[in-house]
């Protein structure tokens, strides 16, 4: 396939490829790293993960509304107003899910399965009922459109870069939140040692329902970022759904390394296979992968060892 | 001015002669207004001396309600106009609306209970193809009569169905001819979504481009629901074709045109030109018109056609359903059903199948938004191919228009 | 003899249990209903098989697979394309290109017939195959995982990602598969057409009969000493294995034995709506499916019956009637089965109905009891002779 190329297309294209690869493992990252707190503290998936990223989504449709009718000479920078709203959005909504639903359903984790499945259900009606069943175009400041030509075959989508800076800044956040502040530290002791942790007076059940809320308000914010590259309408969540799954079982429990390192492998081995062979087949070869490597391996990649 | 008196009598009594003819013909069709039910109805519709029953058979609620949703509209408008003026064979029409749920053994379902619980006499109905495939068996066991809207793939022909979209060779050879023709286009890319209708259709178009003497420099299909599509950009990028076909479906439209903006790639720039065959009015909505700028899209109606008829129509859909309403093609197709259904009646003379069946090739519309049409024997529509060119507002304007109506070939020789 | 081996099989009120399904299913509602609303009642039936399943993998085994669908998907492609052949005889498709084969792989440019699908001219191999074939790949995937300890959520989540691979392969391969729309325009089973009104009366009779033998055999394997065991392996694992029993096996059994009974359930399927297509095996359907043993009751046999009963019927009715409320009403019922009602229907039978049942019933079990001296549940050399 390669016949009648020069090296110089070739190197460019595989430098775009490798970027297509980067571009997919931040948006895996983002749509997974929510989950994956959750299920670190809960050892539960989170089925209506995908609602809560279009709960996000559907903030940025409303924030850019509102400010094309009201502020329409900052509209250019409404995307910054909308990934918070989007994370407060979701992340009350999580918070209230907690308490309403999952908190009675701890040490159950089939149930908790099972339960935000229903959730999932309720939130994609509901979103039919206020925002109608159509699609939604989330336009965007022009800025944010459009792609830096560095030659004339490499382009690199600006939308892209925004996508892996949000990634790295959220990252970094999130491993700060859980490695150096005292809070971080609280929510470790409860997934190693939850009884422990409590008699050392903790309150357990407000770090459940922080981490949860804070699981969900990424999510947010991811589904914020994926109007730019994505659709946003009531059954959109689910288009993410089982990717996001692998990318956190693949990757382990309790352990976000885990989750980066499977989701920086699927993402590579997908964007390889996609060039070589028709979308398809290059999808089920690479599930079929994750699939296979999770018989031989299946305590993911990474592994924390706790005492449940 | 005698010359001028002389010439206006005969006129005078022409007009006369037709007045009384409409007259005689009024006072005919007074009388013929109801004709016995008996008569018009052997085989136990759902017909009364006032009112006839049709059913609407569309998805509500799961994934498929959004595209649907303007079908429904569509034909509750054409009802509710032909009731306006004086219904089918004298009776008003009532319909039974069912929810097919987005599930295909639902439409099944809901076909046989329309068919053989309400008895309806036509139904307007399904979306997808796969809903139909699922209803057909249904509607040939009870002899049921089925006016289906969507463009589709063809290889089909049921004397139980009107199939009142485009089958796939109407969209596709003429709009790829025309971008041969128009704009020297040498090499082609085709992508589509990984179902029946994309497959289908790229193969006419591959047939039709190796016809032509052209090159296919790329095929792709990716599964339905796939976000990811920075791949093929950089694979088009290298393989530089002319043009890219597409027929990509549902959230990964929205995601495949705006990664392809993304990546810098413009369509209203000489090269690669964008033509698909599966984004009309309702699409653009969730892609975003900024997105689409400058994309060619075969199909055989746009909102923007400028002939009388269509502006009618555009406006009473906007009356019934909302000023923000956008109509797209098959909404447009969805139209037509109750209308034709309504002249095969009239001419059978009888709401009973089989002679609906006889009755049926041949109706004319000329009151069509698209246009004039005609049913062929093979219960397909004759009708135009038309290019649009999309602008930044989510409208289309019309490049290109067929000279001619398209015979449908639903089994085209030479394309299989 | 049978009634001997039924009153060990079944406890008193069990065996009413029975009786009253059997009463409901073969008996009122064929008289209550019109042929349309049974068909449809059939149609439910079918996903009882992947209820009744479920309880055993699920309820008692306390393995969660959200990929039913799949195996209920292979047994229903199996039977649908042993049906497709013989609809595709060369007469009826005599204006395709290749006759003789089914007509999407006409439109498909195949001009034989795949490999796999010659087993399927021959119905003893197709009804072989409906239950093999799942049986076999449920046996593949749960040696995979059983033997490497993988439960609980990996594995329920590992079941979801079959079911996409699996949905992604069949809509793919489309002159192999039917693609998308699947299989369709099925006709005649050995010359006898399945799509007339009597014809799905049978079909439904053939169903009920089929659910009470799958209802026994299930209770057969609750009754063993496996079903036992099971439930000890739910509850405590570790204990189980440091007691010398070899807990993966009974694992990959009783999912392998789940995987079969949804297959059955697939095949009647097939026969009663009259095709098959991939959006029975994706992952919606088959998180759906485990609704229907979760209304039931997770831990009763007969509860997977009235689930998949109840929750069918709530689905055509509001969908119907409201159909907006139906995703409302069915994201409820998720919720409700895991917070409020963990045993479903028949937690709350036995709760609030039962007594009053047995208090009425009392005298009569007291009079059977005096004729038959109860016994411990059998053990497993005495039902072998069965």
């Amino acid at each position: 396939m390669f016949d009648g190329y020069t090296a110089s297309e070739l190197m460019a294209i595989f430098a775009m490829q490798g970027f297509a690869g980067l571009i997919l493992f931040s948006v895996l990252v983002l749509m997974a790293l929510g989950l994956a707190i959750i299920f670190g503290q809960m050892g539960v998936i989170n089925m209506a993960h995908g609602e809560f990223m279009i709960l996000g989504a559907y903030v940025t449709y409303l924030t850019s509304i509102f400010f094309e009718n009201y502020l329409p000479g900052l509209s250019s920078i409404y995307f910054f107003v909308a990934i918070v709203l989007a994370f407060i959005a979701a992340a009350s909504l999580g918070a209230f899910v907690e308490w309403a639903l999952i908190r009675r359903l701890y040490k159950r984790p089939l149930d908790t399965l099972l339960a935000t499945w229903g959730l999932s259900l309720i939130l994609q009606q509901t979103y039919r009922s206020v925002f109608g069943g159509r699609e939604k175009g989330v336009s965007l400041p022009d800025w944010m459109m459009g792609s830096i030509p560095v030659t004339d075959i490499i382009e690199i989508p600006i939308n892209g870069i925004i996508v892996m800076v949000l990634t790295l800044i959220i990252t970094l956040a999130v491993y700060f939140v859980m490695q150096r502040s005292q809070w971080g530290a609280k929510v470790r002791a409860v997934v190693q040692n939850r009884p422990m942790a409590a008699a050392v007076g903790i309150n357990t059940s407000i770090v459940d329902r922080m981490t949860f809320a804070l699981g969900c308000g990424i999510a947010g914010i991811a589904g914020s970022a994926f109007t730019m590259i994505g659709s946003t309408g009531p059954t959109s969540g689910q288009l993410y759904i089982v990717d996001t799954f692998m990318v956190v079982v693949f990757g382990g429990a309790a352990n976000l390394m885990g989750t980066i390192a499977s989701a920086f492998t699927i993402s590579q081995a997908q964007t390889i296979l996609e060039f070589f062979m028709s979308g398809s087949i290059a999808k089920v070869l690479t599930l079929g992968m994750v699939v296979g490597i999770l018989m031989l391996r299946p305590q993911g990649l990474f592994v924390l060892k706790i005492r449940r | 001015m005698i010359n001028s008196l002389k010439r206006s009598i005969p006129s005078l009594k022409s007009v006369f002669t037709v007045a009384v003819a409409a007259f005689a013909f009024s006072q005919a069709a007074i009388v013929n207004a109801a004709p016995a039910t008996a008569e018009v109805n052997t085989t136990g519709l759902a017909v009364t001396d006032d009112t006839v029953t049709v059913g609407i058979l569309h998805s509500i609620t799961g994934t498929m309600a959004i595209s649907e949703t303007g079908s429904t509209q569509a034909e509750k408008l054409a009802i509710k106009q032909i009731n306006e003026s004086g219904g089918v064979l004298g009776r008003q029409i009532k319909y039974i609306q069912e929810d097919g749920a987005s599930d295909w053994p639902t439409f099944a379902e809901k076909s046989r209970k329309l068919l053989v619980k309400d008895k309806v006499a036509a139904v307007m109905g399904c979306w997808t193809s796969a809903s139909r495939k699922a209803a057909l068996p249904v509607f040939e066991q009870y002899n049921g009569m089925l006016f289906y809207p969507t463009f589709y793939e063809g290889l089909e022909q049921s004397p139980n169905v009107v199939y009142t979209g485009q089958e796939a060779t109407q969209q596709i050879i003429a709009s790829i001819d025309w971008v041969v023709k128009t704009k020297g286009v040498k090499t082609f890319y085709l992508l589509g979504s990984d179902y029946i209708w994309p497959r289908t259709s790229m193969k006419i178009a591959r047939k039709h481009i190796a016809k032509l003497g052209l090159k296919v420099v790329g095929e792709e299909y990716y599964p339905l629901g796939h976000t990811q599509f920075n791949s093929v950009i950089n694979k088009v990028k290298l393989k530089k074709p002319d043009v890219i076909f597409a027929a990509v479906v549902g959230g990964s439209n929205v995601a495949f045109y705006k990664q392809v903006k993304a990546a810098g790639i413009d369509w209203r720039k000489e090269k690669p030109l964008m033509l698909t065959i599966s984004v009309t009015e309702d699409e653009v909505l969730g892609i975003g018109g900024e997105n689409l700028v400058g994309a060619y899209s075969s199909m055989k109606y746009f909102q923007s056609l400028t002939n009388g008829n269509n502006e009618t129509f555009v406006k009473a859909f906007k009356e019934m359903w909302g000023e923000d309403s956008v109509i797209g093609d098959v909404t447009q197709a969805a139209y037509l059903g109750p209308w034709i259904w309504k002249y095969a009646v009239e001419k059978a003379g009888s709401f009973d199948i089989d002679k609906l069946k006889l009755a049926l090739p041949g109706i004319e519309l000329t009151t069509a938004p698209e246009g004039y049409v005609k049913v062929h024997p093979n219960h397909h529509l004759w009708s135009k191919a038309r290019i649009g060119l999309a602008r930044e507002d989510g409208q289309f304007d019309v490049v290109f228009e067929s000279e001619g109506l398209i015979e449908p070939d639903p089994f085209p020789k030479g394309y299989q | 003899m049978s009634n001997f081996s039924k009153q060990k099989l079944l406890s008193p009120a069990e065996l009413c249990g029975f009786i009253v399904l059997a009463l409901l299913l073969f008996v009122v509602l064929p008289l209550s209903l019109d042929d349309f609303r049974l068909n449809l009642v059939g149609k439910y039936l079918s996903y009882s098989f992947v209820a009744m399943g479920l309880v055993l993998c699920w309820g008692y085994g306390g393995i969660l697979s959200l990929g039913q669908g799949v195996f209920f998907g292979i047994g229903g492609y199996c039977m649908a394309m042993f049906l497709k052949l013989e609809a595709s005889s060369p007469e009826n498709t005599a204006i395709q290109s290749t006759p003789g084969i089914p007509d999407f792989m006409d439109w498909n440019q195949l001009t034989e017939l795949p490999w796999f699908w010659e087993p399927f001219n021959s119905l003893g191999l197709s009804l072989i195959a409906v239950v093999l074939i799942p049986g076999l790949f449920a046996f593949l995937i749960g040696l995979a995982m059983f033997k490497r300890r993988v439960g609980g959520v990996y594995f329920a989540i590992i079941t979801q990602a079959v079911a996409a691979i699996l949905t992604i392969l069949i809509v793919g391969s489309q002159g192999m598969t039917g693609g998308i729309n699947g299989i369709t325009d099925l006709r005649t089973m050995l010359g006898w057409d399945i799509r007339t009104d009597e014809a799905k009366v049978i079909l439904y009779f053939v169903c009920v009969t089929f659910v009470f033998l799958c209802l026994l055999l299930c209770q057969f394997v609750l009754r063993s000493k496996l079903g036992r065991l099971l439930v000890a392996v739910r509850d405590t694992e570790e204990r189980v294995r440091f007691s010398g029993y070899n807990v993966d096996n009974f694992k990959i059994f009783v999912f392998t034995f789940a995987a079969m009974l949804s297959a059955i359930g697939g095949a009647m399927f097939t026969l009663q709506v009259g095709f098959m297509s991939p959006s029975f095996v994706g992952i919606v359907p088959s998180i759906e499916m485990v609704i229907f043993c979760a209304v039931g009751g997770r831990l009763s046999l007969l509860g997977a019956v009235y689930g998949a009963l109840a929750v069918n019927f709530a689905k055509t009715t509001l969908s119907e009637a409201i159909p907006e409320l139906w995703l409302f009403a069915l994201g409820a019922m998720f919720i409700a089965v895991v917070s409020i009602f963990p045993n479903g229907l028949m937690g709350l039978y036995t709760a609030y109905i039962a007594p009053v049942v047995n208090r009425t019933l009392k005298p009569v079990f007291a009079a059977v009891k005096q004729k038959l001296p109860s016994k411990q549940p059998v053990s497993e050399s005495t039902t072998g002779a069965e």
